[in-house]
C-alpha cells in the first residue's frame, strides 16, 4: 500500500504549487515500471485528501507503457511485460526509453 | 474519478518521452464545452473559469531529497550503508543474526531496523555489539509498508555513525513498496527465499530490478521443494541481468562467508571510509 505514501507526496506538492487555490485537477504521469496500481491510487487519492482543503479534487492518471531499446540489434519495442529482454535477438543488454516516469505533471486550478 | 488513462490509438511511440502537454483523450465527454482536441501547451479555457499549471516535479522529489541528505551525512562519517529487502519471512533477521555473528570482530556495525509495530526482530539481534536503532513504522493508517529517507533520517541521531563502519537497513517486509524508497544506501540487497516461487522475479520486478545482489536464501530446502533454481535465475535475469546471485542458508551457513566478503567489500568501497 505505498500507494498511500506517494499520494501523500502528491498532495504535498498540489498543495505547494496551488498556495491556497481550489484544485479541481491533478495530472500525473506513471510509468508502467512503477508498478502502481490505478484503482488502489484512485482510492488512496480519496482517504488521503478527505476532509482537506484538496477533497474533491480529481486525481488523473496518464499510464506510459515501458518500451526498450537492445544495445545489441538497436530494436526499440514496446514491453506488455516487465521482461527486460530484447523481443528480436533475446539481448539483456537493453536500455529503458520510457516507463520509469512518476511526475505531478501540471493542476487545473480554480480561478481565484 | 482517478481513471487509468490510456492511449487508445496503439500509437505508444507518440509524445511519451518528452514533455509536451497532451491535449487529447482526457475529457471524455465529462466537461462540457471542454474539448478542444489536440491543443498542446496552453490550456487556460480547459474549462470555464480553470487554469492550467504546469509542475512536472517528481512525486519522490522530497523523499530523494531527504536521501542525498543522508547519503551526506553518511559519507561524511565514511560509513557504508546497505538497504536489505525483502518478502515477510525471507530470512531477513537471522540472516543479520548470523551476519553479526560472523563479522562483529571485524566490523563496527550498527542495524536500523524497521518493523510496523514491534521491537521483536530487534530483540534477536542483541547480543552482538551492534548498535541498534528500531524505527516503528506503525503511525498513520495502520503501519508503513516500507522505510523512507525521512525515517531512516530520524533514526540517525540513534547511531554512532561516526564510530561505523557498515550500517545494515532492515527494511519492512514487502516486496512492492520499499523498492521505490531510496533512503540515501550505498547498495541494495534482497533476500530471496526459494520457498517463494520461481515467478517472484516477474510478479515484482520493480524490487528485483532495484537490488545490487540477491540472496537465494533457504537453499538447504531445495530437496525438499519443486522449486527450480533455473527457471528463478532466468526470471532474475530478465528483469535484472546485473545482480550478483549468492545461494545461502542463514540456518546451516552455506554461503554466508561469500555474503560476509561482499559486505566487507562494499564496506571497503565507502566514499570517506578509511
Amino acid at each position: 500500500m505505498h500507494e498511500l505514501s506517494i499520494c501523500r507526496s502528491i498532495a504535498g506538492v498540489v498543495n505547494r504549487h496551488a498556495a491556497g487555490r481550489p484544485v479541481r485537477v491533478v495530472h500525473v504521469r506513471i510509468g508502467h515500471l512503477r508498478q502502481v496500481v490505478p484503482d488502489t491510487l484512485a482510492y488512496c487519492w480519496s482517504l488521503v485528501v478527505e476532509d482537506t482543503p484538496l477533497a474533491g479534487a480529481e486525481l488523473r492518471v496518464e499510464s506510459v507503457p515501458a518500451r526498450i531499446r537492445c544495445e545489441d540489434c538497436g530494436r526499440t519495442e514496446t514491453l506488455e511485460a516487465p521482461v527486460l529482454r530484447c523481443g528480436g535477438c533475446d539481448g539483456t543488454r537493453v536500455s529503458i526509453l520510457a516507463g520509469e516516469e512518476f511526475l505531478i505533471t501540471s493542476l487545473e486550478l480554480a480561478e481565484a | 474519478m482517478g481513471r487509468f488513462h490510456r492511449h487508445d490509438d496503439n500509437d505508444h511511440g507518440h509524445g511519451h518521452g518528452h514533455d509536451h502537454e497532451h491535449g487529447h483523450g482526457h475529457d471524455h465527454g465529462n466537461a462540457p464545452g471542454g474539448r478542444f482536441g489536440d491543443v498542446i501547451g496552453d490550456h487556460s479555457g480547459y474549462e470555464t473559469g480553470t487554469e492550467r499549471v504546469t509542475v512536472l516535479e517528481r512525486i519522490f522529489g522530497e523523499n530523494e531529497r531527504t536521501a542525498e541528505a543522508n547519503r551526506a551525512d553518511f559519507d561524511a562519517a565514511g560509513v557504508t550503508v546497505v538497504n536489505l529487502m525483502s518478502s515477510p519471512g525471507a530470512g531477513k533477521t537471522t540472516l543479520l543474526r548470523e551476519t553479526l555473528r560472523r563479522l562483529h570482530d571485524r566490523h563496527r556495525i550498527g542495524i536500523i531496523e524497521g518493523d510496523i509495530e514491534t521491537s521483536l526482530d530487534a530483540d534477536r539481534l542483541e547480543g552482538f555489539g551492534a548498535a541498534i536503532a528500531l524505527v516503528n513504522t506503525g503511525d498513520g493508517f495502520g503501519g508503513e509498508c516500507h522505510l523512507d529517507a525521512p525515517m531512516v533520517r530520524s533514526a540517525l541521531p540513534r547511531l554512532p555513525l561516526k564510530e561505523l563502519d557498515l550500517v545494515i537497513i532492515e527494511n519492512v517486509g514487502n516486496l512492492v513498496c520499499p523498492a521505490e524508497f531510496v533512503v540515501g544506501e550505498h547498495a541494495r540487497a534482497m533476500v530471496f527465499s526459494i520457498t517463494e516461487g520461481e515467478e517472484k522475479p516477474l510478479k515484482y520486478p520493480v524490487m528485483f530490478r532495484t537490488a545490487d545482489l540477491v540472496l537465494v536464501n533457504k537453499i538447504d530446502l531445495l530437496p525438499y521443494l519443486d522449486f527450480d533454481l533455473g527457471a528463478f535465475y532466468a526470471n532474475l535475469r530478465a528483469v535484472n541481468p546485473k545482480a550478483i546471485t549468492l545461494e545461502v542458508s542463514a540456518k546451516t551457513g552455506q554461503g554466508l562467508d561469500a555474503w560476509c566478503s561482499w559486505l566487507t567489500t562494499v564496506t571497503g568501497r565507502s566514499p570517506g571510509a578509511v
